[in-house]
C-alpha cells in the first residue's frame, strides 16, 4: 500500500490569563494611562521604577509614590536585529535599561533607533506614548533618542 | 485624582503558543482514511492487538505496527462521564456524555461524544454506532463522526468489552 503524505497543520494553544496588579503596580498602570510615570521611594531613599510593593532591603511595605520624568538615559542595551512577531517593534530595535530622570534604578523598555550605531550607554531617550493609553506597559510605545 | 473606575486593578496577560503540528506516518494514514469515511486501525505483529488511532507501534511489545485493519463504526461503551460543567471555549452545552468507546475489531478505546441517548441510561457495555456528517463535509478529522448513539443490540458483558471482532456482537 502506498504511503499517504504526512499531514501537518498549524495549531495554536492559547492561555488567556488575566492578572491582578495589586495596589502598587495598579497605581503604576493607572498613571501610565494618564501618561505619567511613577516610581516608589524605598527605605534608603532610592526611587524604584516600576514601583515595587515591598522594600528590597527591609521588606517593609512601601507607599510613597514619586513621579519621575519621561526622559532618561540608557544604562545598557541589546540590539535586536530580527524582531519576532511578539516583539513590541517590528523594525530592528534595542531592549534597554533606562534610568528615568528622578529614578535611581533603571527600567527595561524598548528603544526605537535607526541603527545600533546610533545608540550608546549614556544616550538620552524620551518616552513615546501610544495614541490611546489603556493602563498597560505598552502605553509607552517605545523610547526614542532625544 | 482619578475616579474609582479609572483605577487599573488587572491586566490581560495571554500566552499564545503557535505550533506546526505534524501528524506522523501512522496518524496520517488513519486521517487519510478517515477523510474517506473509513476507520482504520493497525495490528501489532506480535500480540495481535489492534490500535486506533494507530501511533505506529505497539506500546506493549515495543514493535512497529504496519498492517492496516479496517474497523466498524459500531462500538461498545468501555467507560463514560457526564459533563455538567461548561468548558471554556467548548460550544457543547452541558450536560453531555463523553465516553471511552472500543470500535468492533479494535482492542483499545477512543474518546468520543455520546448523544441521542438518555444520559441517565448510559452504561458500560452499551452498544453504540457513529453518526456521520454528510460526506461533503468529511475532513481529516474525527469530527467526521458527530457523535455515537445507542443501537438496539444487547449489552456486552464486561469481560468481552474490547475483544469483539469487526463483524460485531451477536449477543
Amino acid at each position: 500500500m502506498s504511503q499517504p503524505e504526512i499531514l501537518n497543520q498549524s495549531f495554536e494553544l492559547g492561555y488567556t490569563y488575566t492578572r491582578s496588579t495589586g495596589p502598587v503596580i495598579g497605581r503604576f498602570m493607572t498613571e501610565l494611562k494618564k501618561r505619567n510615570i511613577v516610581g516608589i521611594k524605598a527605605s534608603d531613599g532610592r526611587v524604584v521604577v516600576p514601583p515595587m510593593e515591598y522594600d528590597p532591603d527591609t521588606a517593609e511595605e512601601l507607599s510613597e509614590f514619586v513621579e519621575v520624568g519621561e526622559q532618561g538615559e540608557i544604562v545598557s542595551f541589546a540590539w535586536v536585529k530580527e524582531p519576532r512577531e511578539s516583539h513590541p517593534l517590528q523594525q530592528p530595535f534595542a531592549w534597554a535599561m533606562i534610568k528615568l530622570d528622578g529614578a535611581d534604578v533603571p527600567m527595561i523598555h524598548c528603544v526605537a533607533a535607526p541603527a545600533e550605531s546610533d545608540l550608546a550607554t549614556g544616550a538620552r531617550v524620551r518616552a513615546v506614548w501610544a495614541d490611546e493609553t489603556i493602563g498597560f506597559i505598552t502605553d509607552i510605545r517605545c523610547f526614542e533618542l532625544v | 485624582m482619578s475616579d474609582e473606575q479609572d483605577v487599573i486593578t488587572g491586566i490581560n496577560a495571554p500566552v499564545y503558543l503557535k505550533y506546526n503540528f505534524t501528524a506522523g506516518a501512522a496518524p496520517s494514514r488513519f486521517l487519510t482514511q478517515l477523510k474517506k469515511g473509513v476507520l482504520m486501525g493497525q495490528r501489532c505483529p506480535k500480540c495481535s492487538a489492534v490500535y486506533v488511532p494507530a501511533r505506529g507501534s505497539c506500546a506493549l511489545c515495543g514493535v512497529a505496527t504496519e498492517e492496516d485493519v479496517q474497523l466498524s463504526d459500531k462500538a461498545t461503551v468501555e467507560s463514560f462521564t457526564i459533563v455538567s460543567i461548561p468548558i471554556p471555549g467548548n460550544p457543547i452545552e452541558p450536560p453531555f456524555v463523553v465516553a471511552n468507546l472500543v470500535l468492533d475489531g479494535s482492542n483499545i478505546s477512543l474518546i468520543h461524544l455520546l448523544s441521542e441517548c438518555e444520559n441517565s441510561e448510559v452504561r458500560i457495555g452499551q452498544r453504540v454506532q457513529g453518526v456521520w456528517k454528510p460526506e461533503s463535509e468529511w475532513d481529516y478529522s474525527m469530527n467526521n463522526i458527530r457523535y455515537f448513539k445507542p443501537i438496539d443490540e444487547p449489552d456486552v458483558p464486561a469481560e468481552k468489552i474490547g475483544k469483539l471482532p469487526v463483524t460485531g456482537w451477536e449477543g
